[in-house]
């Protein structure tokens, strides 16, 4: 491939990506009810969406869900990353595979798999059972983020730590966690946003008491193109987008 | 270097680890074992299922409606797999070759569309094909075509879609695999006398085989599950696996037949999975090891 085809095609590619989402954007702020034309530029369509309650409910919802269960991920993810990474011991390796098959596993089966067993268990569907079955979906993700950041660093200084009298948990907090932090941070930023997204797992695990903002816009996408679906798709693009700006600049800051 | 244990290392150690098999088992491990018993159990209009055991689900799986709802999901997961594939390889090759400075920059432009809600991804999809979208616009504007193409509601959306989706969930593994290459050992093959043709296909596609099944997985497999892309793109015509999954748990409410059918998907995943760890041995074991072990001895 020749210098300038190799350019051309990475920036069509590029253009493949980014030409819908640009779109999509443009449209938000089209004044036209409908995308067949431009009607000037107008931010009512994001207005409407501030009177929406229901609207607004599900997005606390799916808000307070995503804080908490990304919490939990880090915290089961990191824990799991620390004991791959220092202890050895007997069902090590098919716990490192379990994880990697998790972070692989499709989306609809985990959904499935725990409204049947939150069912089994008479569990009543809502905030609790989304927060277990996100906790489940993101602690693979953090897992190995955290894992891939402390196969970089020396196990020495750990072990320099408890040779000058730090318990294994004093040192691991001390010296572990400030240098995987950036890792931990990314983790639970990216928890975040799968936990906000996630349209396949929460179909199945919430009930109709307590609605969340990705299965409320699915239900909105369904019917077809409207502006105000344009200006909350927007919106949710601007948050993915910061959040995994920051994840980035927090993971490359520190690396440097 | 030995380490000796001392009380509170093992108490914090027991307990990590104790958490981690607790977190698999109940997470993952429970969940499916539940799903897998239920595949086999009978099914109840009042209750979702009763506890006896039959093989009738797996029975149906052979019937030709479901067949045929194989059929059409296989076909159009694997097009939008190969499709993928033979756009995402010299892209992820082009990539790993770019300037150190240029590179990340390049990078975060994959990584953003990768974390982006595939949801609000494939629903900016339909500004584009949709019968007013944008490529119909173009098109009619240039004089390429003289009526709108009926692209929505289609096959062809729902592999535009997917395609889509999940490009970036390619790149990715790819781009991952393609970096880590040696770059001495293209040079090598090419100082032995193999063309570009040849090196490409004894030496760099083996090594970074297993980046390229990490972005089959990757690709294929939520192509099967995620039922929302032809719901939106495809309309009503066809139906696939994950619709088809969703509609016995929440329409039919045939949870069984649910559960037996998404034992598909779950076989599916373990074959990649093994092929996966044949092809990363090769490429580990093979190829690279022994010019690694010759390097350090001299």
């Amino acid at each position: 491939m020749g210098a300038w085809s190799k350019r051309l095609y990475i920036f069509l590619v590029y253009c493949f990506f980014y030409l819908p989402l640009l779109a999509m954007f443009l449209y938000s702020f089209n004044a036209a009810k409908y995308t067949t034309a431009w009607g000037g530029f107008s931010l009512k369509w994001y207005a409407a969406l501030l009177r929406n309650n229901g609207l607004l409910d599900a997005a606390l919802n799916s808000f307070l869900v995503a804080v908490c269960a990304a919490s939990l991920a880090t915290l089961l993810g990191g824990l799991a990353a620390v004991c791959l990474k220092r202890y050895s011991f007997p069902g090590r390796r098919a716990l490192f595979i379990g994880i990697l098959l998790l972070t692989v596993s499709p989306d609809i089966v985990m959904g499935i798999s725990f409204l049947i067993l939150f069912i089994a268990c008479s569990v009543q569907l809502g905030f609790l059972t989304l927060l277990v079955a996100h906790t489940a979906l993101c602690a693979p993700f953090v897992a190995v983020t955290v894992l891939a950041r402390l196969e970089e660093f020396d196990e020495y200084l750990i072990e320099a730590a408890r040779d000058l009298g730090a318990s294994e948990a004093k040192a691991l907090l001390h010296v572990l966690l400030p240098l995987s932090a950036p890792a931990v941070a990314a983790g639970w930023l990216l928890s975040f946003t799968l936990s906000m997204d996630d349209v396949l797992i929460s179909t199945f695990v919430t009930g109709p008491s307590f609605e969340v903002l990705p299965v409320r816009i699915y239900s909105m996408v369904r019917l077809g193109v409207k502006p105000d679906v344009n200006a909350l798709s927007a919106i949710m693009f601007a948050l993915t987008l910061s959040l995994v700006l920051l994840a980035q600049v927090i993971t490359q800051l520190r690396r440097k | 270097m030995e380490r000796v244990p001392s009380p509170g290392a093992s108490r914090f150690r027991e307990a990590s680890i104790a958490g981690t098999w607790l977190w698999l088992g109940l997470f993952a491990l429970l969940p499916n074992l539940v799903l897998l018993l239920v595949a086999f159990l009978d099914r109840d209009t009042v209750g979702f299922f009763i506890p006896s055991l039959t093989l009738d689900n797996f029975r149906e799986l052979f019937a030709p409606v479901f067949l045929g709802v194989l059929w059409d999901s296989i076909r159009l997961a694997l097009c939008s797999t190969l499709v993928c594939l033979l756009a995402a390889y010299p892209f992820a090759y082009a990539l790993a070759k770019a300037g150190p400075r240029l590179r990340p920059w390049l990078l975060l432009l994959v990584i953003i569309p990768f974390w982006t809600n595939s949801l609000i991804r494939t629903y900016a999809l339909i500004l584009m094909i949709g019968a007013q979208g944008l490529v119909n616009k173009c098109a009619l504007g240039l004089g390429l075509i003289g009526a709108p193409l009926e692209l929505m509601y289609t096959d062809f959306a729902v592999f535009a879609g997917m395609t889509y989706t999940f490009l970036p969930f390619m790149i990715l593994p790819l781009y991952a695999s393609i970096e880590k290459l040696d770059p001495g050992l293209a040079d090598a093959a090419k100082d032995l006398g193999a063309g570009s043709l040849r090196t490409f296909w004894h030496s760099t596609l083996p090594l970074t085989l297993p980046g390229v099944v990490a972005g089959c997985i990757l690709v294929f497999l939520p192509s099967l599950g995620s039922f929302y892309i032809p719901e939106i793109l495809g309309g009503a015509t066809n139906m696939l696996l994950g619709t088809f999954i969703k509609n016995q748990f929440l329409v039919a409410k045939n949870w069984p037949l649910g559960a037996a059918s998404s034992s598909v998907l779950t076989l599916l995943l373990v074959l990649l999975a093994v092929l996966y760890r044949f092809t990363s041995q090769r490429a580990a074991g093979g190829y690279n090891a022994p010019l690694n072990a010759r390097r350090d001895g001299e």
